[in-house]
């Protein structure tokens, strides 16, 4: 059975030939089947290859299967070729799995749009390189799926391309997150050239055989990965392309920050874990880029009005949890945030195209409203994610692993007291923007009128998801377990005065105060809000924290005007003027040597004589 | 006698569609097709014969006495690297010849004479191994180009004609004196006259003699190439030909610098390209972000995909001056690649020019609607131009870049810099042309049957390209390892 991990990726990569191909032509009931078929066959596949790499694990806990060899130039030999162990399993379990809930959804929520086969075949195909990434055994191929999955966001975030906005969103996804892959192609340069592969579990090897732990070369090709790694998974300092992502359809959002896309950092860092541990610096670089970007991300989530932007931030946060989980070691932590996560943003994103869809297209939560009768299974799906995101103690999927985060801030090998507060800070905020977010929707009077409810395609993966997001706390110690072949387990070293039940109560009361912060200022006295906003130094921090703390605009005006400047000045080429001096000069002189021949002959000997005279006088006084 | 088969049927072709057009005008496409078919044919059998061992230098070989008192020899010889170069140049003369199915209207058959005549000197370029040859070659591609330019361009082509004679012509005069510094200079040492490639390789120059002459042929094959700053000619050339013109300068013209750099310069005097490097490498560098930020700023849709050429090829630059086996085969493939891309590229802008009879990108957008097939194309090769991994301008630039990693980290980083940028050209022209509004109503057909044709061809070798090059590499392999050997100096341990 295990054999047949190749048609995990190469079955959606197959729809999407087809859908390319033959899109047009096929009903949408058959593009539906196509598109969200594939993706659930991959799904029950991975379901048999983890049966069979459970019931009978293969040695060392890995399965190679080489397609075929990609390359073969001088000692540079990357194989297509995939590798199965317990952390792509996990990862290729939930992509393909909440995949396909999300393709289920889809084929409702899409069903009204002129580019139905167009749309399917992207999400195929973004899922095919997620996949690929996920799979690969070697940075080569890992590198196809990554850039492949760039080059979906692109296509899927400007799908509705008639708008130039879309557009921009769009370029700016895959342009910010290609910033990053050039850093990443410069670490597999960097990699190759020094031990000599990029098959993955090679290189680990030979990096921990032959690099001292601090070598800088170790630390320049970890922070090289790391600039990957915060381009794709939206971290400090080039988060900036998530948020806009939201221009595309709502689906495309659930996909890009559940499934793919953006926890392919999360997964790269796991990947490569040996190389961070050779190198600390690194590696506590990963912590504090996650802790800022949790904090930022968060303060950003609690000022948006747009629905799916509060998500976005949400999600940008939420992936700082798990490169602090990274940074301090507690690999499976990490794994195991991403899991809950995928289940509970997924759903959020779901719900929230349901509400969007039903109110006409409009974002702004503070026109929604008393949405809680209108839509109640919607309603208490979405309020069992925000609970699982916010970490809802001891019930929700989110607090056992979020918890895990932050007692491993605290005692963890790298971790330290200061992580440990940005991540109970973190845990109020997001607490805070999730339930103002839930009572400025479902409570309340009534906003705009509902004029559209969900079909059953799209209530199965809401209700699917919302189980998942209860449930899948309940797997900690197994999934942790099941980890350890690939992850090395955490160390908890410093206790010290906190215990981990202490840190739990601490997180579990944070969540109940910012609940009771978000009922005062968004349910109970709803001016109190505005009134915050008001005074100088509350607008002043809204404004900032609503513009993601000005990067943007410095990235604007320090790169990208500049940029365009230079491009636009030199449009007509600096150099070829140049050229086009050396014609006109030639021009000048056969002008000026044409006007002499004027046909007088009293001119022609004039001009001889001065010649002659000259000429003799260089001569004489030479 | 393949070999001369292979140039014979464009020459006597060539005759053959001129004269054939006085009684049908349809008459010259196929002679064309079936000539360049022909010559596709007889590539590939060369090809398919196997593998040639590592001791014989040349795939097959013909030569002929030509003119023995000067030591001239008629003298064609084919290696993996000439082979996969003239595959592509009859592959890309097919795509040329339908592409002009519809757009050239007017004096088809002197049309269809300077096209064969063309392909005819650039697949002598790619096989003479006689230098006299050679240089005899590289006029017989430039006057047939000049008047495809010329006569069937678009607004500004005396201009662009005009530029681009002089740049060649010049340049190709350097060469001309460096070949005959050589050929005296090697008459002095041995007391014989030849232009033949294989006794002039090896040939003792004094550094200074050397660098010189290295120098004459340098710049000859730096402004085909092009290299910044001698690259002005061509988005001018690109911008005016017809398509067909465009997709021979773009895919194959540009390629016999390539090819030049490979075979002759670094070959012939090892030592001074070997100090000539560090110069080579800035210059690639250079070219690599220049032509990706002046490909960013255009309006004019062909314009900026010429300037594309200038930055891809600035990697074929680098990969031949790292001059190890990784970034060889790395400049060979982003030749390949490239030729395939930016001349599908051509293809498809030149349709849409000839349905909106504007290039310009302001008076375009939102044609995905319109013409979805057409943008799906082109939105393909945008991809292919931007480096997509799966296709095979990846493979190419990512080996050039691993190979040109040993030899200077700095030049790298700024080289994979220009990978980045050429991520805005791309999608700045997709958004420009396809996306955003309709503006203009626009109301136009899809892609027509030779176009349709071109694109069901072109598409799947560039993921061949991408997802299993190892033929082309194979085929390549015995080439470089010679050339390799020619060039005793380890450029490579430049730096460590």
């Amino acid at each position: 059975m295990i054999t047949l991990l190749w048609l995990i990726p190469a079955l959606p990569f197959a729809s999407t030939l087809v859908l390319v191909l033959l899109g047009s032509r096929l009903s949408r009931r058959a593009v539906a089947m196509v598109g969200v078929g594939s993706i659930g066959l991959s799904a029950v596949i991975a379901i048999l290859v983890a049966a069979s790499y459970l019931g009978a694990t293969p040695s060392g806990g890995s399965f190679t299967q080489p397609l075929w060899t990609w390359i073969d130039v001088d000692s540079f030999r990357p194989q297509v070729s995939l590798y199965l162990d317990s952390l792509s399993l996990l990862m290729v379990l939930v992509v393909t799995f909440v995949g396909f809930l999300i393709h289920l959804y889809s084929a409702e929520f899409m069903i009204e749009d002129e580019g139905y086969s167009r749309f399917f075949a992207y999400m195929n195909l973004f899922v095919a390189s997620m996949l690929t990434l996920l799979l690969a055994n070697n940075l080569l191929l890992l590198y196809l799926g990554w850039e492949g999955v760039g080059l979906c966001s692109y296509l899927l975030i400007g799908f509705w391309y008639r708008d130039p906005a879309n557009g921009r969103a769009a370029r700016k996804a895959f342009i910010v997150t290609r910033v990053g892959d050039t850093a990443l192609s410069i670490g597999l340069f960097l990699l190759f050239t020094r031990l000599g592969t990029l098959q993955i579990q090679d290189l680990m090897q030979r990096a921990s055989t032959q690099w001292a732990p601090g070598t800088s070369l170790a630390a320049a090709a970890a922070f090289l990965l790391l600039g990957g790694a915060v381009g794709k998974s939206a971290q400090l300092p080039l988060q900036v392309w998530l948020p806009d992502a939201m221009a595309g359809p709502t689906p495309v959002s659930a996909l890009l920050h559940a499934a793919t896309m953006v926890t392919a950092g999360v997964y790269l860092i796991a990947r490569t874990h040996v190389l961070f541990s050779l190198a600390p610096s690194a590696q506590s670089a990963v912590a504090v880029v996650g802790a800022c970007t949790l904090l930022l991300a968060g303060f950003s989530a609690l000022t948006q009005w747009d629905i799916k932007r509060v998500l976005a931030y949400s999600t940008v946060s939420q992936i700082g949890y798990m490169f602090v989980a990274l940074g301090v070691g507690a690999w499976g932590a990490a794994l195991f945030h991403f899991v809950t996560h995928a289940f509970f943003k997924a759903l959020l994103f779901l719900g929230a195209g349901v509400i969007t869809n039903a109110l006409h297209d409009e974002h702004n939560i503070f026109r929604m409203g008393g949405l809680r009768k209108e839509l109640p299974l919607t309603f208490w799906t979405f309020l069992i994610a925000g609970c699982s995101l916010a970490a809802l103690p001891f019930i929700t999927a989110g607090f056992f692993s979020k918890d895990l985060i932050i007692w491993d801030e605290w005692s963890a090998q790298n971790g330290n007291p200061a992580l440990w507060t940005a991540g109970m800070i973190g845990a109020l905020l997001t607490s805070l923007y999730t339930f103002r977010l839930i009572f400025r929707v479902f409570f309340g009077p009534l906003g705009l009128p509902v004029t559209k409810r969900p079909g059953y395609r799209m209530k199965i993966p809401l209700v699917v998801l919302a189980i998942l997001s209860i449930v899948g706390g309940y797997f900690k110690q197994p999934l942790l377990a099941f980890l350890h072949s690939a992850l090395p387990s955490t160390l908890e070293v410093h206790a010290g005065a906190l215990t981990e039940i202490r840190s739990e109560t601490i997180s579990g009361l944070l969540f109940f105060v910012g609940v009771y912060f978000a009922y005062l200022f968004h349910l109970q006295k709803r001016n109190l809000a505005d009134v915050l906003v008001e005074n100088p130094i509350g607008r002043m921090l809204h404004q900032w924290w609503f513009a993601d703390w000005g990067l943007d605009w410095i990235y604007d005006k320090v790169l990208v005007q500049p940029f365009i400047w230079v491009a636009r000045i030199n449009k007509s080429d600096f150099v070829d003027a140049f050229y086009a001096g050396i014609a006109w000069l030639a021009r000048l002189s056969y002008r000026g040597l044409s006007d002499t021949e004027t046909g007088r002959v009293r001119w022609y000997a004039a001009s001889m004589a001065a010649a002659s005279l000259l000429f003799i006088a260089i001569v004489l006084f030479k | 006698m393949i070999l001369v088969y292979l140039i014979g049927v464009l020459l006597i072709a060539g005759v053959v569609a001129w004269v054939a057009a006085r009684w049908n005008s349809q008459l010259p496409r196929w002679v064309s097709l079936v000539a360049i078919g022909v010559d596709l044919a007889l590539a590939v059998t060369i090809w398919g014969r196997g593998s040639v061992s590592d001791t014989k230098t040349w795939l097959d070989e013909i030569d002929w006495n030509w003119v023995p008192a000067f030591g001239i020899h008629f003298h064609l010889a084919v290696d993996g690297l000439s082979l996969l170069l003239l595959v592509l140049t009859f592959f890309l003369g097919i795509m040329s010849v339908l592409a002009s199915w519809t757009e050239i209207r007017e004096r088809v058959g002197f049309f269809h004479f300077n096209l064969l005549w063309v392909l005819a000197g650039i697949a002598g370029v790619f096989l003479a191994v006689d230098l006299f040859l050679f240089y005899f070659c590289w006029e017989l591609m430039l006057v047939p180009m000049y008047f495809l330019i010329l006569i069937w361009g678009h607004e500004r082509r005396v201009y662009a004609a005009v530029k681009f004679f002089l740049f060649t012509q010049l340049s190709g005069l350097l060469m001309l004196i460096a070949i005959l510094a050589l050929y005296f200079i090697h008459h002095q040492v041995t007391g014989v006259y030849t232009f033949e490639y294989s006794k002039l390789l090896g040939t003792q120059l004094s550094p200074h003699a050397e660098f010189w002459i290295m120098l004459g042929f340098f710049v000859a094959f730096s402004v085909k190439l092009p290299v910044v700053p001698l690259h002005t000619w061509l988005p001018d050339a690109h911008t005016q030909a017809s398509t067909a013109g465009s997709v021979i300068l773009a895919g194959l013209l540009l390629k016999t610098g390539g090819y030049g750099l490979l075979r002759f310069v670094v070959p012939l005097f090892p030592r001074a390209a070997h100090q000539f490097t560090p110069a080579a490498l800035v210059l690639a560098a250079i070219g690599i972000v220049y032509g990706a930020i002046m490909a960013f700023s255009q309006t004019d849709l062909k314009r900026l995909v010429a300037y594309t050429s200038v930055s891809h090829l600035g990697f074929v630059l680098l990969g031949i001056f790292s001059w190890n086996p990784l970034a060889l085969q790395g400049a060979i493939m982003t030749m390949i690649s490239h030729g395939l891309s930016t001349g599908a590229l051509f293809i498809l802008v030149g349709g849409l020019q000839e349905r909106l009879h504007t290039r310009d990108l302001d008076q375009m957008g939102g044609l995905w609607a319109v013409v979805p097939r057409l943008s799906g194309a082109a939105l393909f090769f945008s991809l292919g131009s931007l480096g997509l991994p799966g296709l095979g301008d990846f493979i190419g630039e990512f080996l050039v870049l691993l190979g040109s990693y040993r030899v200077s980290i700095a030049i790298t980083v700024v080289a994979s810099i220009g990978v980045l940028t050429s991520t805005f050209y791309a999608l700045r022209m997709v958004q420009r042309a396809f996306q955003g509004p309709n503006t203009h109503a626009w109301h136009i057909p899809d892609l027509n049957l030779q176009e349709a044709f071109m694109m069901a061809v072109m598409i799947p070798c560039l993921l061949w390209l991408g997802l299993y090059p190892q033929p082309v590499f194979n085929t390549s392999r015995p080439a470089l390892d010679h050339l390799q050997r020619e060039a005793q100096y380890p450029i490579a341990a430049l730096r460590r």
